[in-house]
């Protein structure tokens, strides 16, 4: 791996993180989606390769769930708060998070699939668990929802346009249960977010996010091995290159 | 329009380890069973796709279908009891292979304080030990006597592991050896060894080296890949029931596995019963199995369930104390305590029962008459394989999301280990199964109703557990150690612990038990109820090697009811025996 990818510069990372959205949301989808891949990681995304060994560039990077590119944008956003780019790599976003998140709000994820969805509904106790005839994808829309409107009621502006020390404010508000939502609390709509922001960044990349494997990388997780039997005994860490699911077709 | 099918010897309900087992003893003995599964059949060729944590850890394409049926939880009586929409505290699987399927392995034989816990609890400590509400009671059956059926189901499973210092009363050698060791799991082991423990190789079915059971089939060597528990192996070297024994009772060809076969009911006359309903869920076509001998094999809460539903045996009342089926619900209790290290180790490679455990401060091992607690749990470290969804561990102040999160979860990532217990749950008066009366499965039946909470037992034995835990990763050389508390009460959201037991259990009285040492129902003579579901109440091991055990001890039984009709064991201390 290049360097870069350990050390990325700074002052590009601060224009990513506080300007990319604006451009994204004023300009159009073209610029974000190019702003939002992992292209960034090679340094100056307009030079981006246009074949690569990764899926950053692959055709499912659009969208199957959400029909508004400011509500994915959004999310976007609020994804990159919970797994920032950093000194250690890259974020939710260039990782594909929100990609990986968009599909699967469309499909058995999103919609509740294999979980017990008959009512009668009622609130119960703490203990109890989630009680909501709401599906998960409409817990994400809804939740999309009330974050803009957080924004704009406390800071007159979008939550993309924000400070990302603002938008944490409002996540964190999420998380505290503080925020109204119509029969969810904010806290289990954060909690969805946070795992399905994690699941994006660490799932095998067969699934849109974790790009490149670099949220492996950056975990040294080594991902699907078929063996470790020669090395479990190794007094010594072990560096091992990833491997994905694909390689096992 | 219910299709009447051909009468069978036996029909069991549920093919995992327990219908496995039933279905490969009789088969051999040359007796016809149908196996009813309501889960889709599978083997070792399933699992290529299987290191895929967020499929199978994360959506758990190996667990049941919560849509068609699941539980209702509440903490006590007095609240209205409301579904579990989605997996939390615990795990249900389905499937052919059932919860055997996707288990880590760990192979353990419960202790001879466990089968007579009551008896030697008073005995030791006087009848006072405990409050009245912990039904502890004997289990009818004593170690020396269940002893064959483990040595039968080790043989079968090919377990690893080496002998228990502490557990003098086992002699007998595991078929295949321990598996190997890490530089963390011995480290563990010094740091015990050190503070004057006895610590040993965990008990595994990641089974060590190639071997081939007495049946004939042949389990291959682990290759610690790390994708072990909510898993399926798919070198077929964890034994499973899909590598053991449900082929080998298909090789007898005397049995038949049915399978998207689920049970909603079971036929009888108030005195024996005449065999099972099921629907076949592909397309809701309905049959009738009639059988000389049901038996139910499948999970906890469904064994309880179906007898219920059935109206067979007589529920549990927490109010009068009395009644059985759905009575001494127990659970385990999980102190987790986690190490962080400055070293890094390669926390990726592992397998599921690949661990070093002690018994120190389990079963009756250690004095317990300056304490308000009985029992204990194996205290363990375990080397699973760390996978990086669920896997975030960070020192306690840091927040869940964000920038030190990441950096945080991502430096602890292989510089993080935790010690665990299996610590004992006790049965309370309160913590039982009934049916629900206002949810319903996918079929027009009432769902099963939990009611539990964890009881002041619980956390004294969790933090003293996790104390003895912290003393071991201090010992280690951690940086820092981290005790996660017990929650005040029990919340069916987060992760907790998979062993769920009790609401059919065993003993020697029908007043206080509903199967007698065979797992017969003392009310039911052709009825026959397999499972943890038979524990009076959950040891600190894991259940697997049990339930396997009683397992085997019910199949015998089976054919002696075969040969002779009736109760095989005479009640003790019944009028109605």
């Amino acid at each position: 791996m290049s360097d870069e990818k350990k050390a990325p510069d700074l002052s590009r990372r601060k224009f990513i993180k506080n300007s990319g959205y604006v451009a994204g949301g004023a300009i159009g989808g073209g610029i974000l989606t190019s702003l939002i891949g992992t292209s960034v990681w090679n340094g100056d995304q307009k030079t981006a390769p246009e074949t690569t060994t990764n899926n950053a560039d692959s055709y499912n990077r659009a969208l199957m769930y959400f029909r508004r590119r400011k509500d994915f944008e959004i999310l976007s956003a609020a994804t990159e708060r919970i797994f920032p780019e950093d000194e250690n790599g890259p974020g939710a976003i260039a990782l594909g998070a929100p990609y990986f998140i968009d599909h699967q709000l469309a499909g058995g994820f999103g919609n509740n699939e294999k979980e017990y969805t008959r009512g009668p509904f009622s609130e119960g106790t703490d203990y109890q668990g989630y009680q909501s005839p709401l599906k998960r994808h409409e817990i994400f829309s809804a939740g999309i929802q009330a974050m803009e409107r957080e924004s704009q009621e406390n800071y007159g502006t979008s939550f993309v346009d924000l400070e990302g020390e603002q938008q944490d404010k409002i996540l964190q508000k999420f998380q505290d249960n503080k925020v109204k939502m119509k029969h969810v609390s904010s806290a289990y709509f954060f909690d969805q977010l946070r795992t399905a922001t994690l699941s994006g960044v660490y799932a095998d990349p067969l699934y849109g996010g974790n790009a490149n494997m670099d949220g492996w990388r950056m975990k040294e997780f080594p991902g699907s091995q078929m063996s470790y039997i020669q090395q479990i005994e190794s007094e010594e860490f072990i560096d091992i290159e990833p491997s994905p699911l694909k390689d096992h077709l | 329009m219910v299709k009447t099918l051909d009468k069978v010897d036996v029909v069991t309900v549920g093919v995992g380890w327990a219908g496995g087992i039933i279905a490969s003893e009789l088969g051999k003995a040359g007796v016809k069973v149908v196996g009813l599964e309501r889960g889709e059949n599978r083997s070792t060729e399933d699992f290529q796709m299987v290191h895929d944590e967020y499929r199978y850890a994360i959506r758990y394409d190996l667990m049941q279908d919560l849509s068609k049926e699941t539980i209702t939880f509440r903490n006590n009586p007095g609240e209205t009891a409301l579904p579990m929409r989605q997996f939390g505290a615990f795990l249900i699987g389905t499937g052919v292979g059932g919860a055997g399927t996707h288990w880590n392995g760990d192979t353990w034989f419960f202790s001879p304080y466990d089968f007579e816990i009551k008896t030697m609890t008073d005995k030791k400590y006087g009848k006072n030990k405990l409050p009245k509400e912990y039904l502890i009671q004997d289990w009818g059956i004593t170690y020396d006597e269940l002893e064959p059926y483990y040595e039968k189901f080790e043989k079968m499973a090919g377990t690893s592991g080496e002998l228990n210092p502490l557990r003098p009363e086992r002699t007998r050698d595991y078929p295949t050896p321990p598996m190997k060791s890490t530089p963390m799991l011995d480290r563990f082991e010094k740091a015990a060894t050190n503070l004057g423990l006895h610590p040993f190789r965990l008990p595994s079915a990641n089974i060590s080296e190639a071997y081939t059971n007495p049946d004939g089939q042949t389990l291959n060597q682990c290759q610690y890949c790390g994708f072990c528990e909510k898993f399926g192996c798919e070198y077929g070297a964890k034994s499973t029931p899909n590598v053991t024994v449900i082929p080998t009772a298909l090789k007898t060809n005397n049995f038949e596995l049915r399978t998207h076969a689920n049970v909603v009911g079971i036929h009888h006359d108030g005195k024996r019963a005449t065999g099972v309903r099921y629907v076949d869920v592909q397309t809701g076509e309905e049959f009738d199995q009639p059988a000389d001998i049901v038996v139910l094999t499948s999970y906890t809460v469904s064994n309880a369930r179906l007898l219920l539903l059935s109206d067979i045996g007589k529920p549990y009342d927490p109010n009068t104390g009395t009644g059985v089926i759905g009575k001494n619900y127990c659970y385990h209790i999980t102190p987790v305590v986690t190490g962080f290290f400055k070293d890094k180790f390669n926390a990726s490679m592992g397998a599921g029962s690949l661990g070093t455990t002690l018994d120190d401060f389990n079963n009756d091992n250690f004095d317990h008459s300056d304490l308000d607690f009985i029992h204990g749990g194996s205290i363990t470290m375990k080397q699973l394989g760390k996978r990086p969804i669920n896997e975030n561990a960070a020192p306690k102040g840091t927040p869940n999301w964000g920038k030190e999160f990441k950096q945080k979860s991502i430096e602890y990532f292989n510089r993080s280990i935790p010690v665990t217990s299996q610590g004992t749950s006790l049965p309370h008066r309160n913590n039982y199964l009934s049916l629900d009366p206002t949810y319903k499965d996918a079929y027009g039946n009432p769902l099963m109703r939990l009611t539990y909470d964890f009881t002041e037992h619980d956390h004294k034995l969790h933090d003293f557990i996790s104390e003895r835990c912290a003393e071991i990763l201090h010992e280690m050389g951690a940086d820092k150690v981290e005790t996660r508390d017990l929650m005040e009460h029990f919340d069916i959201v987060p992760a907790h612990n998979d062993h769920i037991t009790g609401g059919v259990i065993m003993g020697e009285d029908p007043e206080t038990s509903a199967l007698n040492n065979y797992l017969q129902m003392w009310d039911m003579d052709n009825v026959f109820v397999i499972g943890a579901s038979a524990f009076p109440h959950n040891g600190g091991y894991n259940p697997t090697g049990t339930v396997g055990a009683l397992a085997y001890r019910a199949a015998e039984g089976i054919l002696k009811f075969k040969e002779k009709d009736g109760q095989l064991v005479k009640a003790k201390d019944s009028s109605r025996a």
